[in-house]
């Protein structure tokens, strides 16, 4: 009796759901005058605009973080209210200081498929906004040889959890490392993906190639213990992400210690987890 | 002292049911003991009556129990414990809900709905499902068609060293056709004292057991009868364990179908559908000081049947048993993180696993001569385990990535034992091979901690079935006035299943040494024997004693763990009339092949003494019988090889069990 009555009120259960997943489709947040599966998933953080055009920026969040940003963007002329296809597009992110501004980690724009209007890249903010200091995004783009130029601000705040370190390594070489995959991490081994980046002058921060980076998850709040088979991040080849794998044991709160190791296995930065030293000094933070 | 008033029935009526039900119970003479539990005459004589199952079972010398506090102790057949063993309600296959086996079958059951346990060693015990250590069905109590009656008794006991008040009622009818019986226990211990009156923190528990049984005839030799056990313990605690136990619950529910004798090709047939439902919860809440706090629920459920054909083809006795089960087990553990503003630390411990298995058991008993027997006995099983939940899945793969959700395996069992009985003489020799597969825990288990040898167990889902190789021998003197039997076995057990520790893993359990997975040695060893006795010096006095000694060691040359010292149990019987009264000592020598590197230490020697009385009138048509008695009379504070880090066992305990029947 009892387990067909539970049979019942999961299906009624089920049923309710699939009715509520029904319903939220027609509040899909996308622009009802032009949607494009291009854009799906994504959420527009804002609205850049120009006397020419409008840019609308997207993320999956909606919104702009500490660490790394999956953006995309797209360029709607005023005029015509079309989307541009052919536009040659890049962004420089700003951080403006008391007494000096510079950039971050970003990659090229690039459109998702020749005959879309997409287009999309990553910006890695190393440091959060404050009361005084803040970061701008300036997208210069030219269609048809005529160029064009937009700045707006962007939102950097705190975040709770560290996803991105920016240091000095022993080599004297400033580096940037950011958590990129999972973003939505499981009890599981996941594919975990991040980035490392060195600081070459104020405005260029360069993928660096041949690192790796040795990934300890552990949990502080459960006697600091740790995971078995994770495998420290590399690359594929040369200018790509770094790839491994992040096995987590239990949901909670994780925090992934990291080593950065130069190609002949020297430490470049990050200390080795043990009972007298809980934590390296470069790390990431996942909730889930 | 008001408990003390309340008076109690047990169920003193002797109808020859044993007669009418001897096709049931089979020539149990191969079956090496039979614990008399339940209402029958003879439990008058018991030294305690109203005690636990695990008191009775403790008596066997093929049964040892660990203790981890009061309540629900975990029976080891043969020095072996519930994975390598098989425990069954007349047939049925349950299994428990804990993780940390805080709730053995023997748990969901009470002393007065079951009338006796059938204990079998090693392959004879693989009627009902596969085992290497042996088996234990308990068989309920019932009652039998006859003429219209009606039956009530009251139970009531107490117990000093826990104040363990016992209340319990029973109403009985039965009829030429109809019977049934319901059955109520409640049981409400507090701390119990250690000698010295040390109290044990954290041991007291709550437990109410109802039961009822009721049979139809449908046609002259036709029977169904409908079974229901509901055993509900709440605020169990474990002083050996870090956790207790909230809730402990269990529904038992059983159909059967039963042609009771036609002729003697077609002896009897019995078919049995069943379900039961476990669901247990442990926790820490009422402990006051734990570095974190958790929750581990655990729920079980079972479907099964079985089929059991018995059969005479002139000197063979042959037993037919198909029969099949379904289970699913999952566990969880959710862990509150101190800082509140984390998210909640979730895991499967049992991931969902499911295990179907389909068994067909035969059995032969050849009555060669007049005093030579021959049984034979084979069983094939398709075993199979399958994990649902993808998260559990995905949990174990960061182990094993390459592992399956799915695993089948074919079980088998084969034994064959001769005996000899020429009535003042007896003597069997056995031979078995048997193999079991991984538990729950050692397949699926994930990070599960084991608080005798302090590691995270993490289960392996790539283990062979672990097999044993047996043999056995007893032989018996009867005389008169004497009677004795020395039974020894021996089991070689190859892809013996243990844990070894994982290098470099940091345990998850917050002051555990390690994290260990299941593995299997190559072999192991596990050498039982015991000697009874039995010396009736004169008409109103007897004698028995039993010795017992257990050795195991695995192939890397370790002891095992929960392996009996040299023990010995002697008593002396006193019947006159209406009185009853027993002397008993009990005891082991010092465990010094103990299993250090499965957490066991030194224990000394120890030996206890008790004595009870019993007195037995009838009061116009009630029958009344009273026991009293004190248990460790010395007040000994002590604890033996079985007891869970070493808890200590409970001091000076004066209790009195009073039944009163009409």
């Amino acid at each position: 009796m009892k387990f067909s009555f539970k049979t019942i009120f999961a299906l009624l259960a089920m049923a309710f759901l699939v009715a509520a997943c029904r319903t939220s489709d027609s509040d899909e947040p996308l622009n009802p005058v032009n949607p494009t599966a291009e854009i799906e998933g994504f959420l527009k953080i804002k609205e850049i605009t120009n006397a020419t055009h409008i840019i609308e920026l997207y993320s999956k969040s909606g919104m702009t973080h500490l660490g790394y940003n999956d953006l995309k963007l797209r360029i709607k002329n005023k005029s015509t209210n079309q989307y541009e296809k052919g536009a040659n597009v890049t962004w420089t992110p700003l951080m403006h200081m008391a007494t000096m501004a510079h950039s971050c980690p970003r990659s090229g724009l690039q459109k998702s498929s020749v005959d879309g209007s997409v287009y999309g890249g990553y910006i890695v903010f190393q440091m959060p906004e404050n009361e005084s200091e803040y970061w701008d995004i300036n997208i210069e783009y030219s269609i048809d040889s005529v160029s064009y130029t937009a700045t707006s601000v962007l939102k950097v705040p705190a975040s709770e959890k560290k996803t991105v370190n920016a240091f000095l390594g022993n080599d004297n070489i400033k580096y940037i490392i950011a958590y990129i995959e999972p973003t939505s991490p499981k009890v599981a081994t996941n594919d975990l993906v991040l980035g490392v980046w060195k600081m070459q002058d104020m405005m260029n921060y360069p993928l660096v190639d041949g690192l790796t980076v040795k990934v300890d998850p552990r949990m502080p709040g459960m006697g600091n213990h740790s995971s078995p088979n994770n495998v420290a991040a590399k690359q594929t080849a040369a200018g790509k992400l770094y790839s491994g794998k992040l096995s987590l044991t239990m949901t909670g709160y994780w925090k992934l210690n990291l080593q950065l190791l130069n190609p002949d296995g020297s430490v470049v930065k990050g200390e080795e987890v043990s009972e007298s030293n809980l934590s390296s000094s470069i790390f990431f933070e996942i909730d889930f | 002292m008001k408990q003390l008033i309340i008076l109690s029935f047990l169920l003193l009526y002797s109808f020859n049911f044993k007669a009418q039900m001897v096709q049931d119970s089979g020539k149990s003479h191969h079956i090496q003991e039979v614990i008399v539990i339940g209402a029958t005459k003879v439990s008058t004589k018991e030294n305690k009556p109203l005690g636990s199952i695990d008191e009775y079972l403790q008596k066997s010398s093929k049964v040892d129990m660990i203790k981890r506090g009061a309540y629900a102790w975990e029976p080891l057949i043969n020095g072996m414990p519930t994975e390598r063993t098989l425990v069954t309600i007349d047939g049925m296959r349950i299994f428990g809900a804990c993780t940390d086996k805080m709730d053995p079958i023997t748990s969901y059951i009470e002393v007065s709905n079951l009338m006796e346990a059938s204990i079998s060693s090693g392959q004879e015990g693989s009627c009902h499902g596969n085992t290497i250590g042996g088996s234990i069905d308990l068989k309920r109590n019932k009652s039998i068609f006859g003429t219209e009656k009606w039956n009530f008794n009251v139970n009531s006991g107490f117990e000093s060293v826990n104040m363990q008040k016992i209340l319990g009622a029973e109403a009985k009818y039965k009829s030429q056709k109809f019977y049934s019986d319901v059955n109520f226990m409640r049981r409400d211990a507090e701390n119990y004292e250690a000698g010295g009156n040390v109290e044990i923190p954290y041991s007291k528990f709550k437990k109410v057991n109802v039961s009822g049984v009721s049979g139809f005839k449908i046609g002259e030799n036709k029977l169904v009868e409908a079974s229901v056990i509901y055993d509900k313990a709440t605020d169990v605690g474990y002083p050996a364990l870090p956790m207790d136990v909230s809730l402990a619950e269990a529904l038992i529910t059983s159909f059967k179908f039963q042609i009771l004798p036609v002729n003697n090709f077609f002896k009897s047939w019995e078919a049995k559908v069943y379900f039961n439902n476990i669901m247990h919860r442990m926790d820490d809440t009422k402990r006051p000081t734990v570095p974190i706090h958790m929750d581990m629920p655990g729920w079980s459920k079972t479907f099964g049947y079985y089929s059991h054909l018995k059969s005479i083809v002139r000197n063979h006795n042959l037993l037919l048993n198909i029969n099949g089960f379904y289970n699913k087990s999952s566990a969880e553990m959710t862990m509150y993180p101190n800082d509140k503003s984390e998210k909640l630390m979730f895991m499967l411990t049992w991931p969902d696993v499911k295990t179907l298995a389909q068994a067909l058991y035969m059995e032969d008993q050849v009555q060669m001569d007049e005093h030579s027997s021959l049984k034979l006995s084979a069983s094939v099983t398709a075993h199979q385990n399958k994990i649902e939940s993808e998260f559990g899945l995905n949990s174990l793969q960061i182990f094993y990535p390459e592992m399956n959700a799915e695993k089948t395996r074919i079980l088998k069992s084969f034994a064959t034992n001769y005996q000899f009985d020429n009535n003042s003489f007896q003597a069997g020799l056995g031979l078995g091979y048997g193999d079991r597969a991984p538990s729950v825990s050692e397949g699926y288990g994930f990070y599960l901690f084991n608080s005798f040898e302090r590691y995270d167990y993490i289960g392996n889902p790539n283990l062979k079935n672990e097999t044993s190789l047996e043999a056995n021998a007893f032989l018996g003197i009867k005389r008169e006035k004497y009677s004795s039997k020395l039974s020894a076995s021996y089991f070689h057990i190859s892809n013996y299943i243990v844990g070894k520790i994982i290098n470099d893993l940091v345990p998850m359990t917050i002051g555990a040494r390690g994290v260990k997975n299941y593995t299997a040695l190559e072999h192991a060893g596990i050498f039982n024997i015991s000697l009874n006795t039995e010396f009736q010096i004169a008409e109103t006095l007897k004698w028995s004693s039993q010795l017992v000694y257990t050795r195991g060691k695995d192939s890397e040359g370790q002891n095992l763990p929960f392996m009996s010292p040299f023990g010995y149990q002697t008593s002396l019987k006193f019947d006159l009339n209406k009185w009853s009264s027993e002397f008993l000592m009990t005891g082991n020598t010092k465990h010094e092949k103990y299993a250090m590197i499965y957490g066991e230490s030194e224990t000394p020697a120890y030996f206890l003494l008790n004595f009870n009385l019993g007195y037995q009138l009838s009061v116009g048509g009630t029958k009344v019988f009273a026991k009293a008695g004190i248990e460790n009379i010395f007040d000994r504070y002590y604890t033996t090889y079985a007891d869970w880090n070493q808890i200590p066992r409970p001091g000076r305990n004066f209790f009195i069990n009073l039944n009163f029947n009409l």
